[in-house]
């Protein structure tokens, strides 16, 4: 394709960059590594009918409800008059590969120059140099603190998932996080914690601090959530689930984000050992994604040392769960990754699953849809649904049937 | 006591049970959506029945999808309504295996035994009470009466049943055909328990002790006597049956409250308001005046005066529901006009209203006639009518007559939204809603009657609504619970309709049309169609756009009084049009057969009307009737199909072994590949032939995702037909790549092309027996390719060396090349032969596995009818280079629909029609992009959504509107010239 694109220029570094929410602990952090390095960057919290209308206007309708949502929630954003269009870029992520999901960025722009917006640059977060821009550089240094960043959000999203619902004081969970998130940006922007070592010792500290919130005692029904990336994560997509399942008086699980970084990764050296290829690409990418292992084991090591919470299975561990129901090369959107996180949510005692997916997905026809057949025939005690959204379904049909699953849940539950 | 409520889409349901769990009172009523009021009726009957109760204490729960939220409000128990029913089923019927049951807005299937599991429909709702309701409307009688008619049928059509806007595209052509009531009321009954089947069995078989539940299974026998057909078991209705969700319910109460208590909480129960609304179509009365006074100028003038005497012109726009008639006077005014339901036969509504004429107006001569619309061909035959006109160019005369200056218009109708976009005085764009799309007239009309008005009265409330509800743009299924959900939030009937207004227009202006400023649309808007009679639609569509339209007075007959002006201005010597005296010898058979001209086995419907006048109905192609047989010699479709059948036939001797080959998908593409490779290694190649709806249905019941695309669904037939063959083993690889055609940034298949194999190992539990190649393999790099593929091909066959593979490699590359260079020299013949017969060149551009005749259904053989030729997107898209997209291009079959784009825009007599397969989310990328490249070439895009089901007759119509609109362009540019 050719290359007409706005790009973010050296002059435009005091522009703000405006960014779509996804995962709020994750992508605050991930902002205030942005500030530090003199990115003014802000995550976008704008939601209600007139997002989803900016996404019906400017996307074609078929495409998938995340693009359409992420792609309405700026268009939203700059319509506000909160900033000067003219000094405001947008921030997105890009992942490349065979899912339409690649083609957000490009949707984006064609969606800007109908709104009247083409001189607003797009620039493209990914970290596989799919587009550079001369403005915005991803400094090692940014790299790593990025990558700590999802590390940090991936621990307190596990500790606050298992914490909220049990705490005695109503409130606790989230006032720790928003403590902590404020003392990894002082660190950061200090230049400390970056070591391996600093790490390891701040999750430690981070995992201490949350285990001294007072629980209630009490059994809960456990549900743990899967599917597409923005559907499973953004409140925005999923119709607030998780608030919905605390509501229910649920017990939410819902892997992090750690997993789908070690997968795409994975995938560049699992093509290679499928079809052949260049054996020092393999190289490199395994450089990759050992650094990103290790500090996934190290939040692992943790989880196990205060052994008060759920230990989290590991990257590998879900590749050997996968063995005999998907095949690693299928890759496309969440992949076999999205069976696997299912086979280790039951293997975790979460066997009542939510698999959340933009109506007409094409990979979760086969991964998610496709798979729930052959994981009840290994496992005929678990309870999945699988919930579609798009902008024309309904709160309460969704709901309807989630409580369906709750109520088998509740009855699986009162028999053991 | 115990106390169960259903609230469920369209009726409450309640059953009451003493201490000794004996039945003492049930009942159910329809609650117009109107719940509270619904409630506290019943609860009123309550208390006139049972003695005593306002100061009982019983255990009240309330179950179904209206009651959940409304049960949090007043403070009781909610309990699921599917785990309701699990619960009285445990307690009533432990025999039972399965259950079906159907309700008003969905499906459910519960599996008792070997592992418990309950199902329900997913986000598209076909096959429910709410439907029968929609098709009985349809057929003009109620489900009973289908349900007697359908006890006397004698043949079985295809019908979607996905959702009720398909089903009806599919039931109006057969209607407008001819079809017997009884076939079509069968067939309906058909569709649901396909659907009931396909949407929810997903690879469990329905066997063992059914039991069938629910309102449509309770009422309709036909419905239980197809489902046993079907299912080969004898289900059973149980007593009660219709109460299974409220006995669950009841059962499910645990929480005492005393009557009296409930009862008050239902009478002062409060909505919320606190839905999200719009501004109002109109402030003040005098905004509506002054708007009424602009519209009342654009009128043609009605003269009645039976004592008329001399030429009359008659026009005739047979539409999908409805039949609309002008006649004319010399000075083009209105001496007589009809507009009414067709009731499933226009025919007969034509004949009445001309005899009627005959009568009336004894000293006016018909001089001409034309007709128009889906009943055009057989209204012509039917009546000797001189002219058959396409419903565009009707249009655009009409709209001419009040705006001469018009630019654009819209349509929208009962079914139907069509928009053309003029440019230079000819229609340069054409924008038809899609199968998938509802919005139109009878969407309002269907809520109008649910909610208990007549259409003319529900507009009028909504005109002065002061907090109009934000419905945003849905389909009719979803809109139901949306509206349901706003008025257990307080919203107003009134506030309602001028919801459901807004809602129409946003549909045709960001779903049909897809503008996404006025500015798009042009300067001379004309609207019109039987919907903008709706003032409150009217309005809302000016203050979307923020502009003026003219609205003409007789916007719901624009089409015939289009065709009038037509047969006015081309009018032959004598017209042919039966005389009163010919009508009264008047008569019409019927006779329904299926053609055995080829694969396609069309469902024809032959109507004869005396005299040897004839009409046809359900044919793709001319064969039925001319009795010629298309060759493939400007058909690459064909062409296409007959090379491969050649592949699929090849033999091999010494044969070392046999694998199975399902053709689909990409096997469509890689047939020529795949078969040389084996057959160098002296593996005979076993192929299925291509798809038909049986193959389908017999694989249906392993689909695990309904929202897949049909050509995907269609993969579980073709394997089901290789597990009954004698092979060794299945191949049916997935494929992440395919092979770069440097067309593209990238070569990708799309997921579900990439993937499906892994759908079928998890899903067709048969496939077990046999060996099922599936793995991962890359023939993007041929060397690494032959490696992998020895070891793999290895675990089946014995001997397999590596030197024979890379020899089948190169053999499969070479005959993949041949393939390609024939297609390519085939399509530069057809081009060639076009160009000196002047014939235009269609590019039908879709995927390889669009040529399957069942994924098509023979469009290819309707386009050549029209009299052009046809080329396929892989046989020209080699002409262009890698051509510069917005969007990512990265999928090898994509890259091809670009670069054929590309080609189309250089050269004259070539157009593109885009067929895109109902689900394909690729497509919705591809689609834009497409009609991007050929607008700024100056071309016109066409898409043709397809599915299961398709309906021909819009697609007719589409075809015939793209080939006018062609042939005035040319006239055009030679007029300029």
């Amino acid at each position: 394709m050719t290359d007409q694109r706005i790009e973010f220029t050296k002059e435009m570094k005091g522009y703000k960059i405006l960014a779509p929410n996804m995962l709020p602990i994750h992508f605050s952090l991930l902002c205030n590594v942005f500030k530090i390095h003199g990115y003014d960057a802000e995550i976008l919290e704008n939601v209600g009918p007139s997002v989803t209308q900016n996404g019906l206007k400017y996307v074609h309708n078929d495409t998938c409800y995340p693009a359409l949502l992420v792609i309405g929630q700026l268009i939203d954003a700059l319509n506000s008059g909160k900033y000067d269009v003219n000094k405001t870029a947008l921030m997105i992520t890009q992942t490349g590969g065979g899912c339409r999901a690649s083609n957000y960025i490009h949707l984006l722009r064609k969606a800007l120059v109908k709104a009247g917006y083409s001189q607003v640059p797009v620039i493209s977060l990914n970290l596989s140099g799919l587009e550079k821009n001369s403005g915005f550089k991803f400094t090692l240094k940014m790299i790593r603190q990025a990558l700590m960043t999802l590390i940090y959000g991936d621990m307190i999203m596990l500790l606050n998932n298992q914490i909220e619902p049990y705490e005695v004081i109503k409130g606790a969970s989230k006032n720790k996080i928003q403590y902590w998130i404020q003392y990894l940006t002082e660190e950061f922007s200090q230049g400390r914690g970056l070591s391996y070592k600093d790490m390891k010792k701040n999750l430690k500290s981070i995992i201490n601090d949350f285990d001294t919130i007072e629980k209630r005692s009490e059994e809960k029904i456990k549900v743990g959530i899967v599917g597409e990336i923005y559907i499973k994560y953004s409140a925005l997509g999923n119709n607030h689930l998780e608030k919905f399942l605390l509501e229910q008086n649920c017990e939410v699980m819902v892997p992090g984000v750690m997993g789908f970084m070690l997968f795409k990764a994975d995938n560049r050296m699992e093509d290679i050992k499928l079809y052949g290829g260049n054996p020092i690409k393999y190289k490199v990418v395994s450089v990759l994604f050992n650094y990103i292992q290790k500090l996934e084991s190290a939040m692992i090591e943790v989880v196990k040392e205060n052994g008060h919470f759920q230990l989290p299975s590991s990257y590998m561990h879900l590749k050997k769960l996968i063995k005999g129901y998907v095949g690693y090369g299928n890759k496309m959107g969440e992949g076999w990754l999205l069976t696997a996180e299912m086979l280790e949510l039951i293997e975790s005692g979460y066997n009542n699953i939510v698999c959340a997916q933009p109506f007409g997905c094409l990979p979760n026809h086969i991964v998610g849809k496709g798979m729930t057949r052959k994981i009840r025939e290994h496992y005929p005690t678990s309870n999945i649904v699988p919930i579609d959204y798009d902008p024309s379904a309904t709160r309460v049909n969704q709901e309807n049937r989630i409580k369906l699953m709750l109520a088998i849940a509740k009855e699986n539950a009162n028999q053991i | 006591m115990k106390l169960g409520f259903d609230i469920g889409s369209t009726t409450i349901k309640c059953i009451l049970f003493n201490d000794e769990k004996e039945i003492i009172y049930k009942n159910y009523r329809r609650h117009y959506s109107k719940i509270n009021e619904a409630l506290y009726e019943e609860l009123q009957a309550i208390s006139n029945q049972v003695e005593n109760i306002l100061d009982s204490k019983m255990e009240v729960a309330i179950s179904g999808s209206a009651g959940m939220g409304y049960a949090e409000v007043i403070q009781l128990p909610f309990v699921q309504e599917v785990y309701a029913t699990k619960v009285a089923v445990n307690e009533y019927l432990n025999e039972a295996d399965v259950v079906i049951e159907l309700g008003g807005e969905d499906a459910k299937i519960l599996f008792l035994s070997d592992g418990l599991e309950v199902r329900m429909n997913g986000s598209c709702a076909g096959g429910t009470g709410a439907f029968i309701d929609q098709m009985a409307t349809l057929l003009n009688s109620t489900p009973d009466e289908m349900n007697i008619l359908a006890k006397d049928h004698s043949k079985i059509y295809s019908i979607a049943s996905r959702c009720g806007v398909f089903a009806k595209s599919d039931i109006q052509p057969l209607l407008n055909q001819g079809a017997q009531k009884n076939d079509i009321s069968a067939s309906i009954f058909y569709a649901m328990v396909n659907q009931t089947i396909a949407g929810l069995a997903q690879g469990r078989e329905l066997k063992g002790n059914i039991v069938y539940l629910g309102g449509p299974l309770t009422f309709l026998s036909e419905l239980r006597n197809t489902f046993d057909k079907v299912l080969k078991c004898k289900g059973n209705c149980p007593k009660n049956a219709l109460y299974f969700v409220a006995l669950g319910t009841a059962l499910m109460a645990s929480e005492p409250i005393l009557f009296q208590e409930m009862f008050e909480r239902v009478k002062n129960y409060v909505a919320s308001f606190n839905y999200i609304s719009t501004r109002p179509l109109f402030q003040s009365e005098q905004e509506y005046e002054e708007f009424a006074n602009r519209h009342n100028q654009s009128t043609v003038k009605t003269i009645e005066n039976k004592n008329y005497s001399g030429n009359v012109y008659l026009g005739i726009d047979a539409g999908s529901t409805t039949v609309k008639m002008t006649v004319l006077d010399e000075e083009e005014n209105i001496l007589l006009s009809s507009y009414q339901s067709n009731e499933g036969s226009p025919v007969g509504i034509v004949k009445n209203f001309l005899e009627q004429f005959y009568v009336e107006y004894p000293h006016a001569t018909i001089k001409s006639s034309a007709v128009t619309g889906y009943g055009e061909e057989m209204l012509r035959n039917a009546l000797s009518l001189d002219f058959g006109i396409v419903e565009t160019i009707a249009h655009f005369k009409a709209a001419k007559k009040f705006n001469p200056q018009v630019d654009f218009i819209i349509d929208i109708g009962g079914q139907d939204i069509k928009c053309f976009k003029v440019l230079n005085g000819v229609i340069d764009d054409i924008f038809l809603n899609e199968a998938c799309s509802s919005g139109c007239g009878s969407f309002l009309q269907s809520f109008a009657e649910v909610l208990g008005y007549s259409i003319e009265d529900f507009a009028k409330i909504g005109l002065f609504a002061k907090n109009p509800v934000d419905l945003g743009s849905r389909c009719t299924v979803f809109m139901n619970s949306s509206i349901k959900q706003a008025q257990k939030e307080g919203a107003t009937v009134d506030n309602i309709s001028a919801g459901l207004s807004m809602s129409v227009v946003k549909n045709a202006l960001y779903k049909v049309i897809r503008i996404t400023s006025a500015k798009e649309l042009g300067k001379n808007i004309v609207v019109q169609g039987g919907t903008f009679y709706n003032d409150a639609v009217l309005r809302a569509f000016e203050l979307e756009i923020d502009g003026h339209v003219v609205r003409p007075n007789i916007a719901g007959l624009m089409g015939a009084y289009g065709a009038a002006l037509y047969a006015k201005q081309n009018q032959k010597e004598i017209s042919t049009i039966l005389t009163l005296e010919q009508l009264n010898d008047f008569t019409h058979e019927v006779q329904s057969i299926n053609c055995q001209g080829c694969n396609n086995h069309c469902a024809l419907t032959v109507n004869t009307f005396g005299e040897g006048r004839k009409y046809i109905g359900g044919n793709r192609c001319e064969k039925p009737i001319t009795n010629l047989t298309q060759s493939d010699q400007d058909n690459m479709y064909e062409y296409k199909r007959n090379l491969l059948q050649e592949y699929r036939m090849k033999k091999v001797e010494h044969k070392k072994g046999v694998v199975g080959i399902p053709l689909v998908l990409n096997m469509y593409e890689l047939l020529p590949f795949w078969t040389s490779f084996f057959n160098t290694l002296g593996i005979q190649c076993e192929v299925t032939d291509f798809s038909t709806h049986r193959m389908y249905l017999k694989g249906q019941h392993t689909i695990p995702s309904d929202t897949a695309c049909y050509p995907a669904k269609l993969v579980h037939g073709h394997i089901e037909e290789l597990l009954t063959k004698e092979i060794d083993a299945i191949f049916y690889p997935c494929m992440t790549y395919n092979i770069d055609e440097s067309l593209g940034d990238n070569h990708y298949n799309c997921p579900v092309v990439a993937y499906y194999p892994e759908v079928i190992q998890a899903n067709v539990s048969e496939i077990k027996n046999i060996s099922f190649i599936y793995d991962y393999i890359g023939i993007h790099r041929p060397k690494d390719f032959a490696k992998k593929m020895t070891k793999i091909l290895g675990n089946t066959f014995k001997g397999i060396q590596l030197k024979d593979v890379t020899k089948a490699v190169e053999a499969g590359f070479k005959e993949n090349n041949i393939y390609f260079d024939k297609i390519h020299c085939k399509a530069k013949q057809i081009i060639e032969n076009a160009e000196k017969k002047n014939q235009p060149v269609i590019v039908l551009a879709g995927r390889p596995y669009h040529i399957d005749p069942e994924i098509n259904h023979g469009i290819d053989k309707l386009i050549l009818s029209c009299g052009a030729a046809i080329i396929t997107e892989d046989s020209i898209s080699h002409l262009s280079k890698k051509v510069s997209t917005t969007v990512l291009n990265q999928w090898t079959y994509h890259s091809r629909l670009y670069a054929a784009a590309d080609v189309v825009t250089h050269q004259k007599n070539l157009n593109l029609i885009q067929l895109v397969s109902f689900g394909c989310g690729v497509d919705a990328i591809t689609a834009d992009e497409v009609r991007l490249l050929l607008n700024k070439g100056n071309k016109i895009y066409t898409q043709i959504k397809i599915d299961e089901i398709t309906n021909l007759g819009a697609v007719k119509i589409r075809l015939r509107s793209l080939f006018a609109a062609l042939k005035d362009g040319d006239k055009n540019d030679r007029s300029t010239n």
